[in-house]
């Protein structure tokens, strides 16, 4: 509003800088015009589409125009369907406990033990470039580790530990959770550890010089300190456990289910409508834990 | 605290580092030295001596579906999104530095494109596609698909940047008698190059990663992840470790040419 009073007044004193303020007035639309095009195209436009075709009819060859709940009624009412999110979120509540606790003392021990900032950069790129590598071939890579006849098996029915070689290694839901541990846990590492190095060394001298013991250091002042870093690693790790469906799929090799892999199914069947309304309970549900999680921390200002 | 002799709690927690290395690393070396396995060998240990069988396996067009073309195709595509990745983040990082419209909005539709599940993302393009008439395809559906991987990633890095850097600089440089663009290109675009070259190495790896979000937007021609994808499920020899093996070299060498390039171009900024 005051922009639009402003403006007349200096126009009428002085045209030519009127130009050039206007032109400095739209710099950041044309700077921003890119992202936005590009987000609402392949973003909110497919968002908007997926919310309509959920209420679409279908056969086997081809979607209609409609405006039926009987996608939304097929997936809220179907026992399958609650049991799939159910085991979702159990793998996600799982998932962020360990990566949290992995993720946060491997920070604290990168932020606080390592003594160089060159020694620090190393450590941490050492746990970042396996995450630069394919997930795939990453979920791969437990095979002979886990498998029946893997590293682990074979070393235990040599060491006589166990009779034959234990089944639930590979192809579990315990494969599931672990590759997941695997993918995830830098997501973690890298917010808390960002946030850590930011804490002032001096507070900890402080607390210490106060006669805190060093539990009480870290309860009082660090984790505190820590939790908006916590919070972004969770949006990550739970938003990326909560889409998952091709770990699940490989390593429980089909004996368990998640939504995305629901989804993936559903798609494969050409079942678009079907897919569209779980995407749309799975689109609000995944949404809803990151406003909770957002009300904790607020991102600008930890960036 | 630099002068304090290392306690238990240091031990202990390096004990706990090593173990969360071998923990990262452990299993790709698997592979790695698996792939080397022998003509008669299986997909675990132990080795039945040492071959190159299975990377020769690795392009003969019947044994894995089409991995030269794939690769070709995830190449082009990764230096496509990084490309787009690097030059809309910057600008949109700069935008980002004035206040505007939309601002907090546009924001927040970079957060969500970061959090919306990626099938979601893949089965919303592939329907769009598919009702305007459109044949996805890998330059056109998946590109875009990729970029709502990437672009968050890239305009948080700059948001990150930015409100680091000092406007000192440049008013300096304008104090000096610099145009805008002078400016920019010859005080600003230095002072950040370091973090561009990251955001490139991000959208680059991010998209030859990739394959949730391409699932339904490819078209006809897989990408390499989707080759590899598709071969979990029906390729039981080492000839899957070997791809393994050369995808993840692969990703080691682009990872160590981006780091050469970031050391280079500071330290010729501190020559300078």
């Amino acid at each position: 509003m005051t922009v639009a009073l402003k403006r007349p007044a200096i126009a009428a004193a002085k045209p030519a800088r009127r130009r050039r303020l206007s032109l400095s007035a739209i710099t950041p639309y044309l700077q921003s015009a890119p992202l936005a095009i590009i987000l609402g195209a392949f973003l909110l436009l497919p968002i908007i589409m997926i919310v309509v075709v959920s209420f679409w009819d279908y056969d086997f060859a081809a979607m209609y125009p409609d405006l039926l709940t009987t996608n939304y009624s097929d997936v809220l009412g179907s026992w399958v369907t609650w049991k799939t999110y159910l085991n979702t979120i159990k793998f996600a509540a799982i998932v962020w406990a360990l990566t949290l606790f992995i993720g946060f003392w491997v920070a604290y021990f990168l932020a606080f033990h390592i003594r160089t900032t060159a020694m620090q950069m190393v450590l941490f790129l050492v746990c970042t470039v396996p995450f630069l590598t394919s997930n795939i071939i990453r979920m791969i890579s437990w095979i002979p580790v886990l498998g029946r006849n893997g590293l682990i098996n074979s070393t235990l029915v040599q060491l006589g530990l166990v009779p034959k070689p234990i089944e639930w290694l590979l192809y579990s839901e315990f494969a599931v959770v672990l590759a997941m541990v695997h993918l995830y846990t830098l997501f973690m590492v890298t917010p808390i550890f960002n946030t850590l190095m930011r804490i002032d060394k001096s507070l900890v001298e402080a607390a210490r010089d106060a006669g805190a013991s060093g539990w009480q250091v870290l309860w009082n002042v660090i984790i505190p300190l820590a939790k908006p870093g916590m919070a972004i690693g969770t949006i990550f790790v739970v938003t990326l456990v909560m889409a998952d469906f091709s770990t699940v799929q490989v390593m429980s090799g089909g004996q368990s289910a998640s939504v995305a892999l629901m989804m993936k199914n559903q798609m494969s069947l050409l079942q678009y409508p079907a897919a569209a309304a779980n995407a749309v309970v799975l689109l609000v549900l995944v949404l809803l834990m990151v406003a909770g999680i957002l009300r904790i921390v607020d991102i600008r200002k930890e960036l | 605290m630099s002068h304090e002799k290392r306690t238990l709690e240091f031990y202990v927690l390096a004990a706990f580092f090593t173990l969360f290395v071998l923990f990262l690393y452990g299993p790709l070396s698997a592979i790695l030295i698996l792939s080397f396995q022998g003509e008669t060998g299986g997909l675990t240990f132990p080795l039945n001596g040492v071959s190159l069988h299975w990377f020769a396996n690795l392009f003969e067009r019947q044994s894995v579906g089409d991995f030269g073309g794939s690769f070709k195709r995830s190449l082009v595509l990764g230096l496509m999104v990084m490309v787009v990745t690097v030059a809309v983040s910057l600008l949109a990082g700069l935008a980002f530095r004035q206040k505007f419209r939309g601002a907090t909005a546009l924001f927040y539709l970079a957060v969500a494109s970061l959090v919306v599940p990626s099938i979601i993302i893949s089965l919303g393009i592939g329907v769009v596609f598919q009702q305007i008439g459109f044949r996805p395809a890998w330059y056109t559906s998946a590109f875009g698909a990729h970029l709502t991987w990437t672009l968050p990633f890239g305009v948080l890095i700059m948001f990150a940047v930015f409100n680091r850097f000092s406007p000192a600089y440049e008013e300096a440089a304008r104090d000096l008698g610099a145009s805008s663009w002078q400016t920019f290109a010859h005080v600003v675009l230095p002072m950040i190059a370091p973090s561009l070259i990251g955001v490139g190495l991000f959208g680059f790896t991010l998209s030859y990663d990739e394959f949730a979000r391409t699932l339904m937007t490819s078209g006809t021609f897989n990408t390499l992840p989707l080759e590899i994808y598709g071969m979990t499920t029906n390729v039981t020899t080492p000839v899957l470790y070997a791809l393994g093996t050369v995808t993840t070299v692969f990703s080691f060498l682009v990872i160590l040419a981006t780091l050469g390039a970031i050391l280079y171009v500071g330290r010729r900024r501190a020559r300078a």
